[in-house]
């Protein structure tokens, strides 16, 4: 695992970490107080006592303790970064008085290097850890505490989070980890590493069970990072959180590259470059304040339903804008997310991943209250057609979708999967075929709209009528065939004359909802303005859906 | 005849306003019932009219000619094809790209699709080719019939210097001034003399205040007439200059005629423009609260007299200044069917596109003058896609996403072209639609108008509702206190929107604080759910902060039914409502008086945008932890954009001036856009290198886009 301790080791990381565990590493005995003194100020709630305590005495001092984290400096010096405490964080992410916390009491138990010494305990460690509500409903949270030893994960630390993962396992509600940390507890040595595995198993084995969610709230760096990567969302916050397997140092010395945390590993790269991260938000309290709004598009556990809010918008409204938004011409341009907006419940679309692969646009909304996933071809971006990127993201949201109940409402524009060479070097097929994968075992409702292009493979892929579509619509504007006009004139016709009269003829014959119609491949085709209400009705009846894929260990997805 | 007479046609009509069945998305009527029945069912006038003109008034037109059973030919641009006039005529043909001067400009495609459709006749609307003479003469040349005057008529009022000696043989009032050939400066100098300062000085061929310089001495005349004269011959081609009397502090105020080809003419009373910006006209009224009886009838027989004296025929519009004397003088002559032309409509119930159809085809005129009446009062609102806070209004382009009229309101009429959906584009005018109201006096009427722009739903595009708003409620609207400088007199800063006194800013935020609590309630009430908690919040009274204009509140909330009794800064705020969080209009009553807002966005970390007494506001709802928390938060430091140079509205980039590498001085020209035959001269506004340029001459920019970057 050099990777932890090259992490460790690009000290230009995060201030904090470097003033609060620096030094432990080189020194044996007794230096690691002088880095730990405990501040003595007025106020502060670290102190100790000369007479020996009663029980409750002790308790309610523990209680203290244990609120006050890493003590008055710290909490200053996490607000100065423009970063909210653990406690914080919990505090403004549940229901107001909803949260229980458990393990409270737990303290590390390293004893070397000073460690064990009593200023150097901290009850609860480096971790917040319980179960609370969002609007009601059920929710186990951890939340790192970097003003204790850097948020550093230690035995205890791992050992927390994973004792309320079991619980939220058993009960059947998701996790949400709030990050924060500088990464292993150095001076616990392989225990921290046990520590990171034991919860990369519990967040597999909760994979599909309950919805994970994880909030990079600031560092998260070497194998810690793993833990984000095998939840189900990554959100991110803006200038404060960093994502990175080995810090600028690192990288410096081993691939001789200048960059800077930022351009590494922060929200922005995550959520533009590398598609790591599905959202970035401005601040801690924007970004707690969304997941509380994200979260409620979600089922507690996989055998709970998506569920369904109480909706103020009309499930039979009709759209009118949605009449004329595909524009006459097919190679002109327009925005799926206006179709998008127009016709979910207020317009109010939670979209995942908006400045990433934008030629596919995913995302959760509501139809008549009930939570749905949004998977639309984006033709304002690359044609809207389906690339590298855009394929894992897609197949990667139907599958949360299909895991937790949410139907899928598809909106199709495609000219099909985009060529040259550094697709196909980059695996285009194999990448390609995830997202194909996902629509064809997903057994959730699936209703598709074709908006205009559904051509060749990619016309397959879009959840058609083929991969056990439930309900598949057509517009006026439709055109499902093999390629474009021009393309196919130009083999039908090879080398003859007349090739605009045999275009025409081609556009007459294909370019139309028809040939799909009049084979049943499309089950009706429908006044745009008319979707939102058609939609609304299939998911009443869907609701009922049963459909079991054949019994199998597991599948085995083109990875 | 009596300004304020309250007729008993005028109870006639608003009665049969109720029984009125004609009602359309884009053109509905309700002050008047003149388009559900024709005035003289049983004249025949033509089976087919082509409608050169497109959006609004293309519209208007043909729900003219509906009624009167003439099928329509509409014709449109490519990018209109699916624009509404299209959907509502008969027939369409498509005469060309989005470029005006390829399509609705292009008189050998409009030829032929009159020539293929077989109109006979051909409504040129206002702007494009409706005071064109040589389309009338092209028309004339095929037997069609153009519905307007005739070619002597459009040619001679077209003319600024013509139509004055004109006028001043008519008898028409005329500003004391000088128009033609000026040679020399000091014949120019000698001439405002005679005039007596302060006069004009412009090009005689410009049309309306382009190019137009005030003199108040000779020296200032010396150098008016150098840029004049040379702004003639450059831009015009035309050398001739007009000199004459400037009148400081005017009216704008316009006689519509009505003429047929026997000699009859009527003025169909007056209309109040004086609201302008550049020149355009922004609110206007009818009857004006300015004229007496006197003025009136004066005004009217003069410009009567010139209707006849160039044998005008159909609708026309004589404009007039008038001074605080209630002295007029003769403006200019339009040949065409006025945007404006409903207010007059509204007031003396005739349908101005009907009598023009029928003046067209050669019948006399059915009025008497004595039958012109003065029922009740039309206010209009010039609705348009563009951002108030920059000069009163930059064009703006975008698609309604979501678009609802006032038409729930009764006495309101929305002339419009578009629909939800509908592009704004940059091809065309920016207008959205003329909102008119009306009512028996102008305090109905104003307070009417009110109510229609507050439940006006656009959304999608910015749009001058903020400023219309502020202009019919300020109190020197109210009392007619109005000029042509109203607007830069009234908001010598620039307009920015409607000012919040202590009792509104509290309304606004307890709307706020209980928009928020209403969502919040919401969030919890999940269907069918059993896994919610039993013990959840299912409480009555919050804590929250509200932040409004840099302003940070603590807000007490207590619900009790639909009623939220929020406590801001002390004071006690009841706020009612339906609070249906899916609809754009939040009907409320606030401390018992009832209150259209608008909900323009909302997010879940308690943004939100209402549109509060025509304004949009940003408030900020946060639970009282949520605020504490908050105050930890960096400020994020915006952009610096003082380096940047982007388009200030959506067009087309004309000329770069710069390239990189060049340095520039502050206030050099760094690149035009042309935007709605606007072009803007965008300047450095610092000294400095330029850095990169990311645009190129020809290309299409929107709003906001990075144009040059300087160093």
């Amino acid at each position: 695992m050099a990777a932890f301790t090259m992490a460790r080791r690009s000290g230009g990381l995060f201030n904090g970490l470097r003033t609060s565990l620096r030094s432990l590493a080189p020194v044996k005995y007794g230096a690691v107080a002088a880095a730990l003194q405990p501040t003595k100020q007025p106020g502060s709630c670290r102190w100790s006592s000369a007479a020996p305590l009663s029980v409750k005495e002790r308790i309610d001092k523990k209680r203290k303790m244990a609120l006050c984290g890493g003590g008055q400096n710290r909490i200053d010096a996490q607000h100065k970064k423009g970063k909210l405490t653990a406690r914080e964080r919990v505090e403004l992410l549940l229901d107001p008085e909803s949260f229980v916390e458990s393990d409270m009491f737990v303290e590390h138990r390293c004893s070397d290097f000073g460690m064990e010494q009593d200023r150097n305990k901290f009850p609860g460690d480096s971790v917040v850890t319980g179960r609370g509500r969002i609007n009601g409903r059920l929710v186990y949270v951890f939340s790192q505490d970097f003003t204790v030893f850097g948020g550093s994960l230690s035995g205890a630390h791992a050992q927390k989070i994973c004792k309320i993962m079991d619980q939220a396992m058993t009960v059947g509600a998701p996790v949400i980890g709030l990050n924060d940390s500088g990464g292993a507890r150095i001076q616990e040595g392989v225990e921290s590493l046990a520590g990171y595995a034991d919860i990369f198993l519990r967040n597999v084995m909760a994979s599909g069970v309950v919805p994970q969610i994880s909030l990079i709230m600031g560092p998260c760096a070497g194998g810690a990072v793993y833990s984000p990567a095998l939840t189900d969302f990554t959100f991110m916050v803006k200038d404060t959180s960093y994502l990175f397997i080995t810090g600028p140092d690192v990288v410096k010395s081993v691939t001789n590259e200048d960059v800077t945390q930022e351009e590494l590993g922060g929200a922005k790269t995550h959520t533009t470059v590398s598609g790591v991260a599905h959202h970035a938000f401005e601040d801690d309290v924007e970004a707690l304040l969304n997941v509380r709004e994200f979260f409620n598009f979600l089922p507690l556990s996989n055998q709970d339903p998506a569920p369904t809010r109480e909706c103020h918008d009309s499930s039979d409204r009709p759209v009118h804008s949605l009449d004329t938004i595909v524009p006459l011409e097919t190679t002109k341009a327009y925005d799926m997310l206006d179709i998008v907006r127009a016709i979910v419940d207020e317009s109010d679309f939670f979209e995942i991943m908006p400045n990433y692969a934008k030629n596919i646009v995913v995302g959760f909304a509501r139809m008549n209250g009930r939570t749905v996933g949004i998977v639309g071809n984006q033709p304002k971006v690359a044609s809207g057609c389906l690339d590298i990127n855009s394929s894992v993201k897609g197949a990667r949201f139907v599958r949360f979708c299909d895991a937790f109940n949410i139907p899928i409402i598809t909106f199709v524009d495609v000219p099909g999967f985009l060529p040259g060479t550094a697709q196909e070097y980059g695996g285009i097929i194999r990448h390609g075929a995830k997202l194909l994968y996902a629509f064809a075992e997903a057994t959730v409702p699936k209703i598709t709209v074709i908006t205009r292009k559904a051509y060749g493979g990619a016309y397959d892929v879009m959840s058609s009528k083929h991969l056990r579509g439930d309900v598949n619509y057509a517009w006026p504007t439709a055109e499902v065939a093999v390629m474009g006009a021009k393309g196919a004139v130009q083999i039908i016709f090879r080398g003859k004359e007349n090739q605009a009269e045999a275009e025409a003829e081609y556009v007459e014959k294909f370019a139309n909802p028809f040939p799909a119609a009049l084979r049943g491949f499309v089950d009706d085709i429908i006044e745009p303005s008319t979707t939102r209400k058609r939609i609304c009705r299939d998911l009443e009846v869907l609701a009922s859906k049963k459909q079991l894929n054949p019994w199998k260990k597991h599948a085995n997805i083109p990875l | 005849m009596a300004a304020h007479r309250l007729s008993p046609s005028l109870n006639r009509l608003l009665t049969s306003v109720k029984y009125a069945s004609f009602r359309s998305r884009c053109c509905a009527l309700h002050c008047n019932a003149q388009y559900s029945t024709v005035s003289s069912p049983n004249e025949k006038t033509f089976d087919k009219i082509l409608i050169a003109n497109r959006g609004e008034i293309a519209c208007r037109v043909m729900k003219t000619c509906h009624k009167m059973g003439i099928r329509t030919v509409a014709v449109h641009s490519d990018v209109d094809s699916s624009a509404v006039h299209v959907k509502m005529a008969d027939e369409a043909v498509c005469v060309g790209p989005a470029p005006t001067s390829k399509s609705y400009l292009n008189m050998d495609a409009i030829m032929d699709a009159i020539r293929v459709t077989g109109a006979q006749a051909v409504h040129p609307g206002y702007g494009f080719l409706s005071e064109n003479k040589e389309f009338a003469k092209r028309l004339a040349a095929e037997g069609v019939e153009f519905i307007g005057p005739d070619t002597h008529a459009i040619q001679a009022m077209g003319d600024k210097i013509e139509s004055k000696l004109l006028a001043k043989a008519a008898k028409v009032n005329v500003i004391p001034g000088y128009d033609g050939v000026v040679k020399t400066a000091e014949e120019a100098v000698k001439i405002s003399q005679d005039i007596g300062y302060p006069v004009m000085i412009k090009a005689s061929a410009g049309g309306g205040g382009k190019g137009m310089r005030i003199a108040w001495n000779d020296e200032e005349t010396r150098e008016g007439f150098r840029f004049s004269s040379q702004e003639a011959a450059s831009s015009f081609g035309d050398d001739r200059l007009l000199i004459e009397k400037f009148i400081d502090n005017p009216r704008h105020i316009e006689i519509q005629v009505l003429a047929d080809k026997h000699g009859n003419a009527l003025w169909l009373n007056e209309r109040e423009c004086s609201i302008q910006r550049r020149n355009q006209k922004v609110v206007e009224e009818a009857p004006s609260t300015f004229l007496d009886p006197e003025t009136r009838r004066a005004m009217g027989e003069q410009a009567v007299q010139l209707a006849k004296a160039v044998q005008y025929s159909s609708a026309g519009t004589v404009e007039f200044l008038v001074d605080s004397k209630k002295n007029f003088y003769f403006l200019e002559m339009n040949t065409r069917l006025q945007v404006e032309h409903p207010i007059t409509e509204c007031i003396t119930g005739l349908d101005l596109v009907e009598q023009m159809i029928r003046v067209a085809k050669g019948y006399q005129l059915q009025h008497k003058q004595k039958d012109i009446p003065i029922n009740g009062w039309a206010i209009e609102s010039r609705v348009y896609a563009e951002d108030p806070y920059k000069s009163f209004g930059l064009p703006s382009i975008g698609r309604l996403s979501q678009y609802q009229e006032p038409l729930n309101l009764s006495n309101v009429r929305v002339d419009s072209g578009i629909q939800e959906g509908s592009d704004i584009s940059i091809y065309y005018d920016p207008m959205i639609s003329k909102l008119v109201t009306y009512g028996a006096t102008r305090a109905e009427a104003l307070a009417r108008m009110e109510d229609a722009l507050d439940n006006y739903v656009i959304r999608g595009v910015t749009h001058n509702i903020p400023l219309l708003r502020e202009i019919i409620t300020h109190p020197r609207f109210i009392s007619g206190d109005i000029s042509t400088s109203f607007l830069p007199e009234v908001y010598p800063d620039g307009f920015k929107g409607h000012q919040l006194e202590a009792d509104q800013r509290r309304e606004l935020m307890a709307t706020a604080a209980a928009l928020y609590i209403t969502a919040q309630l919401r969030s919890q009430r999940l269907m069918g759910n059993l896994r919610v908690s039993s013990s959840s919040m299912d409480c009555s009274h919050w804590e929250l902060c509200v932040e409004l204009e840099e302003g940070r509140h603590n807000v007490d909330v207590t619900k009790s039914g639909d009623v939220y009794t929020v406590e801001v800064d002390g004071e006690r705020v009841e706020v009612n409502g339906q609070w249906n969080l899916a609809s754009p209009l939040l009907p409320l009553t606030i401390n018992g008086t009832p209150r259209m807002l608008q909900c323009l966005s909302r997010d879940a970390s308690g943004k939100i945008v209402l549109q509060y007494l025509g304004t949009s506001f940003k408030v900020r709802v946060l639970s009282k932890l949520a605020a504490h928390l908050n105050s930890f938060m960096p400020e994020k430091v915006p952009e610096d954009t003082s380096s940047l140079l982007r388009s200030p509205m959506p067009g087309s980039v004309v000329a770069v001036s710069v390239k990189p590498g060049d340095t520039v001085a502050e206030g050099q020209e760094i690149c035009v856009i042309e935007a709605m035959k606007m072009q803007n001269s965008l300047t450095a506004a610092r000294p400095a290198k330029v850095k990169s340029v990311h645009c190129k001459p020809g290309e299409t920019v929107g709003e906001g886009d990075l144009l040059v970057e300087l160093e």
